[in-house]
């Protein structure tokens, strides 16, 4: 090894504190580029291949009724490369020892063949006989959670009839990979379900003897499939269609897609984040090193050493923190996204899901990692190349003070000598006290920003249950029928309150863009279920016009005072020009309210409802769902409650989750930062330190002009970290803000001010480790040295 | 005569084991106050070691040393640092100038933490730079540096005064200008000076010369005339 190497290590070694911080940092930023683009190829590959291999339809067409003779038509549009009919229906699982039946979807298997489209992914045991009538396939996901196995049956009522069903097998299907609660859109596996009968046992159960609910199409090649759509809903007007949808309007791929755009998102914004911040800080670390061996430079040039030579010794340094940087974040990136894969599995339906690493990352990160500590060590390597071999012969000048403050005049008189050093020595050299100070802002943004969105996910829940929603349950029925149905609900021994509801399908349209959701009829004023206001006031609710939610007025761009495009998929599907009144603060899906009888007014149904939300009294909670269970017009019952459970696991274990990794991250950077800015002050304050010991000072005395540069870096980044970490939020909140939930931004003064003490406790801590340094500093070695 | 500092049977092991390195063998010594002590010897021969533990800036291993009545050895961290706060002042050969102050201000460095110093303007008035109060060290030369080094030093009025290769890193003209200050130093407070030096033609000035060889003195001499620092050559 040559003695440039050996130098090398001994350097390493000398400065492995600050070595390794460094290369956690970069590691943090590959692990994060790693995990997240390979979770983004994982699933997206996996996505592919499922969606190939179980044969899922390009478009998907609901329909009141129509004759297994329409899908000869449809196969016969042009652009249409196979057209197949299936049978969807509502059911309910009976699980024993549950007062609440679990909704579920009930779904036709051809008698005879394979299904042209999802087919069904078998997990366990086998096909429903053909010949067996009470035999189906019970979703995997339902099943474990429920503890359900292939050979058990299950009660299940279907079309207002109950039966009880054999389970033949276990089994998934890719138009079912996210599968919400009716009513919710919350993923919970064991308040969910769906099953699949052979089409002849269903289709008897629903009334659909060749005929079908649900056509499903492929496209040909080439094939657009906004006029595909345009003339499938042509054929089927007149069997009731209710609007055929694209793939990427499949409720089910609409949320693995957020999931993933989410995730690329991330994958783009944040580990570039960590490599800006790592190179910062090589490039503070390795300048210091040069300045502080500037004598065996000139000595190694003296010695016909080539710049080149030298330089490439100082590089290796930053190669070697930022090789070990990626290195290290490549193997924990595969370890955590290893990890990550059940958090997928939990919340999709996946047949299997294997994290694959994206090579491109290792790549990406490896390159990114290298480049952006060069950009660092670039600048150093100037200084490198500018110094002389004599240089090393001559005493080293002072740093040159002379242009910096002179602090004159009377007040400035006022001033001791130790408030003249800290004072001067940030004045001597701005940029590099801006650099500092703007590295712990960047911590304290990061911290507060986080912790202001750990608020926000309890807010979130507090809102959306206590203040908006403040019903215990909401009761779905079957079909719209008369009011009268709420006084049915209001008569169960134990409901305090009923307020009904009317909930109707719709497509949204303002110009280019639309939204399939719904439009709720609320009473007026509503008492339960409420649109609040920003200031959360309740909205009263117009006369006539609509008020939408703020993430559904985001997505169709549209604001109060324009007219709104709303086409009804239920009933007459009437299509409704309505002025958008007002824009209401909402924190789960993008609803859009109305009033129950303007609602009813423009669709021509008068008095009619969909469901009803209920108070009710806790303690007779079960037999209140005993009895709503027993009346054949409930088609499901959601409680609150676990509504709730479900949202909260949701975020702990799904994409929430992510935010406790962030969270830790970032206190761990704003402590690496803080830190890095009081070693690099003590290193270039060594030597005046240890002078101010020898005349006399004492250590806490020496210690204010090392620790008074620090308290002011740091005292002017918390203001500066707090508004940058209020912008941050926004950010931060947006980003974990999906179409089923929405975080909050808001200036929370607990959240910074639990920031800034933590930024004000790592400053301590690292002031103290610091300082404990320099108690222990050989004065005499620092003062005989040249620099 | 009264005597500085009192060294008994001092000795300063640097390491353990087999790697130890005996700095300091049981050296004795007196030090009469008011003097200028030149203390020579080749590199490794203790001479620093020595200087430093009678400044309070290192630890004895063994041996006692008194500064008049104050038994230095004895001493806890704090109380060492009141000792070199209030009785003694430093000269190093690099100076050790706060760059970030003016020669006015590194010498009210110690003005202000001082029990009764002289005013600061005095001081640098002293070693001849009245003219250069408001230079920062960047702006000054080594000897001027080196000048305020020895105003910062004696601001304080101290009774002992440590220069340790004072003109290590001057040439000689400058040096002697240096020499010419500590010298009316001593001559103006009484100071003692004790002087750690390579140039063996400095000895000339002093009232005692010791020679250090080994961890151990093989020499005191008393200069019974003592040369004008002026005419000394190196």
């Amino acid at each position: 090894m040559s003695p440039l190497d050996v130098k090398l290590l001994r350097d390493l070694s000398r400065i492995r504190g600050q070595a390794i911080a460094i290369l956690l940092v970069i590691a943090v930023g590959v692990l994060l580029q790693v995990m997240m683009s390979g979770l983004v190829a994982s699933l997206t590959e996996t996505r592919r291949a499922y969606y190939e291999r179980n044969r899922l339809a390009d478009v998907f067409a609901p329909v009141a009724r129509a004759p297994d003779t329409v899908l000869s038509r449809l196969a016969a549009l042009p652009g249409v490369a196979r057209a197949e009919g299936r049978v969807v229906g509502a059911a309910l699982v009976d699980i024993a020892g549950e007062a609440i039946p679990i909704q579920a979807r009930a779904l036709s298997l051809p008698d005879f063949g394979e299904a042209a489209f999802s087919a069904v992914y078998l997990t366990a045991g086998r096909m429903p006989d053909r010949t067996a009538r009470d035999e189906i396939l019970l979703l995997t996901a339902f099943a474990r959670a429920r503890g359900l196995a292939p050979g058990e049956v299950v009660r299940v009522t279907m079309n207002g009839a109950r039966r009880t069903l054999r389970i033949a097998g276990l089994a998934e299907a890719p138009d079912l990979l996210f599968v919400g609660v009716p009513g919710e859109m919350m993923p919970d596996a064991a308040r969910v379900a769906a099953l699949w009968m052979r089409r002849s046992e269903l289709a008897a159960a629903y009334d659909m003897q060749g005929a079908f609910n649900e056509a499903m199409l492929s496209l040909a090649r080439g094939a657009r499939e906004a006029q595909v759509i345009d003339a499938v809903d042509a054929v089927l007007e007149p069997w009731g269609g209710t609007g055929a949808y694209g793939r990427s309007d499949l409720v089910s791929d609409r949320f693995v897609s957020e999931e993933i755009d989410g995730l690329t998102t991330m994958s783009r914004a944040v580990p570039p984040l960590f490599l800006a911040v790592a190179a910062s800080l090589l490039y503070i670390v390795v300048s210091r090193i040069v300045q502080s061996e500037r004598e065996e430079i000139g000595q190694l040039k003296a010695f016909g050493y080539t710049d080149a030579e030298v330089g490439a010794h100082y590089f290796k340094l930053v190669l070697t923190i930022a090789v070990a940087g990626a290195a290290l974040g490549c193997l924990l990136g595969v370890l955590a996204g290893r990890a990550m894969i059940p958090v997928y599995l939990t919340f999709y339906n996946f047949p299997f899901l294997v994290f694959r690493p994206d090579p491109a990352a290792f790549a990406i990160g490896a390159i990114a990692s290298v480049a952006a500590a060069s950009a660092g060590g670039l600048f150093v390597l100037r200084r490198v190349f500018a110094l002389t071999p004599a240089e090393a012969m001559r005493p080293p000048a002072p740093s040159d003070f002379s242009k910096t403050l002179t602090l004159k005049g009377r007040l400035a008189r006022l001033l001791d000598q130790p408030t003249r050093m800290v004072l001067r020595g940030i004045a001597r050299q701005p940029w590099r006290t801006v650099a500092l100070s703007a590295g712990v802002a960047g911590g304290m943004a990061l911290a507060s920003g986080m912790t202001t969105i750990y608020g926000s996910f309890e807010r979130m829940m507090d809102l959306s249950f206590t203040v908006i929603d403040r019903s215990d349950a909401t009761v779905t029925f079957t079909h719209p029928l008369a009011r009268k149905a709420a006084y049915e609900l209001a008569r169960v021994p134990g409901v305090f309150a009923v307020e009904p509801v009317r909930d109707v399908p719709a497509v949204f349209r303002n110009r280019l863009n639309t939204h399939r959701g719904s439009v709720t009829g609320l009473i007026d004023p509503p008492e339960l279920a409420r649109a609040i206001g920003a200031d959360l006031a309740p909205i009263p609710l117009p006369e006539a016009g609509i008020v939408l939610s703020r993430p559904l007025a985001d997505i169709l761009e549209i604001a109060p005072g324009e007219t709104l495009t709303i086409e009804v998929r239920e009933g007459r599907r009437p299509v409704l020009e309505v002025p958008v009144a007002r824009v209401a603060t909402s924190l789960i899906g993008a609803p859009a309210y109305m009033r129950l009888d303007a609602l009813n007014r423009v669709l021509a149904e008068p008095g009619r409802i969909s469901g009803a939300r209920l108070r009710l009294d806790g303690a007779r909670a079960d037999a209140i769902y005993r009895a709503l269970k027993d009346m054949p017009t409930v088609a499901g019952v959601s409680v609150a409650r676990d509504a709730r459970a479900s949202l909260q696991k949701l975020m702990d274990q799904g994409a929430g989750s992510a935010r406790y990794i962030m969270g830790a991250v970032a206190f761990i950077i704003t402590f690496g930062i803080v830190y890095n800015a009081a070693r690099i002050a003590h290193h270039e304050r060594a030597r005046d330190l240890a002078s101010l010991r020898v005349i006399g000072f004492s250590r806490g005395e020496a210690g204010f002009v090392l620790l008074g540069e620090l308290a002011v870096i740091v005292l002017a980044a918390i203001p500066v970290g707090s508004l940058a970490g209020y912008g941050l939020t926004f950010a931060i909140a947006a980003g974990f803000s999906s179409e089923l939930y929405q975080i909050p931004a808001a200036f929370d003064p607990f959240s910074h001010g639990f920031a800034a003490a933590f930024v004000l406790g790592a400053a301590l801590v690292s002031g103290w480790l610091v300082k404990r340094d320099m108690d222990r500093a050989d004065l005499i070695a620092v003062l005989k040295s040249r620099d | 005569m009264a005597l500085a500092f009192t060294v008994r049977n001092l000795g300063k092991v640097y390491g353990e084991g087999r790697s130890a390195v005996h700095a300091l063998r049981g050296v004795s010594l007196d030090i009469p106050a008011g003097e200028i002590v030149v203390m020579l010897g080749a590199s490794g021969s203790g001479k620093s070691t020595l200087l430093n533990i009678l400044g309070g800036l290192d630890r004895a291993s063994s041996g006692t040393v008194h500064f008049r009545d104050l038994c230095l050895t004895d001493l806890a961290d704090r109380a060492l640092t009141r000792y070199r706060r209030d009785n003694v002042g430093f000269v190093f050969q690099f100076y050790n100038l706060m760059p970030s102050l003016t020669a006015l201000e590194n010498v009210e460095l110690i003005t202000e933490i001082a029990d009764k110093p002289m005013k600061a303007e005095e001081a640098l008035a002293m070693v001849g730079l009245k003219e250069r109060l408001d230079h920062f060290p960047s702006q000054l030369s080594g000897g001027e540096q080196q000048r305020v080094a020895i105003a910062r030093a004696i601001a304080k009025q101290p009774e002992v005064l440590f220069c340790d290769e004072p003109t290590g890193a001057l040439d000689s003209t400058t040096g002697r200008a240096v020499l010419t200050v500590l010298n009316a130093v001593n001559a103006r407070f009484g100071t003692t000076v004790l002087m750690v030096t390579h140039a063996a033609s400095i000895a000339g000035m002093a009232h005692r010369v010791i020679r250090l060889a080994d961890g151990a003195i093989s020499e005191v001499q008393v200069n019974k005339t003592r040369l004008a620092p002026e005419d000394i050559h190196w």
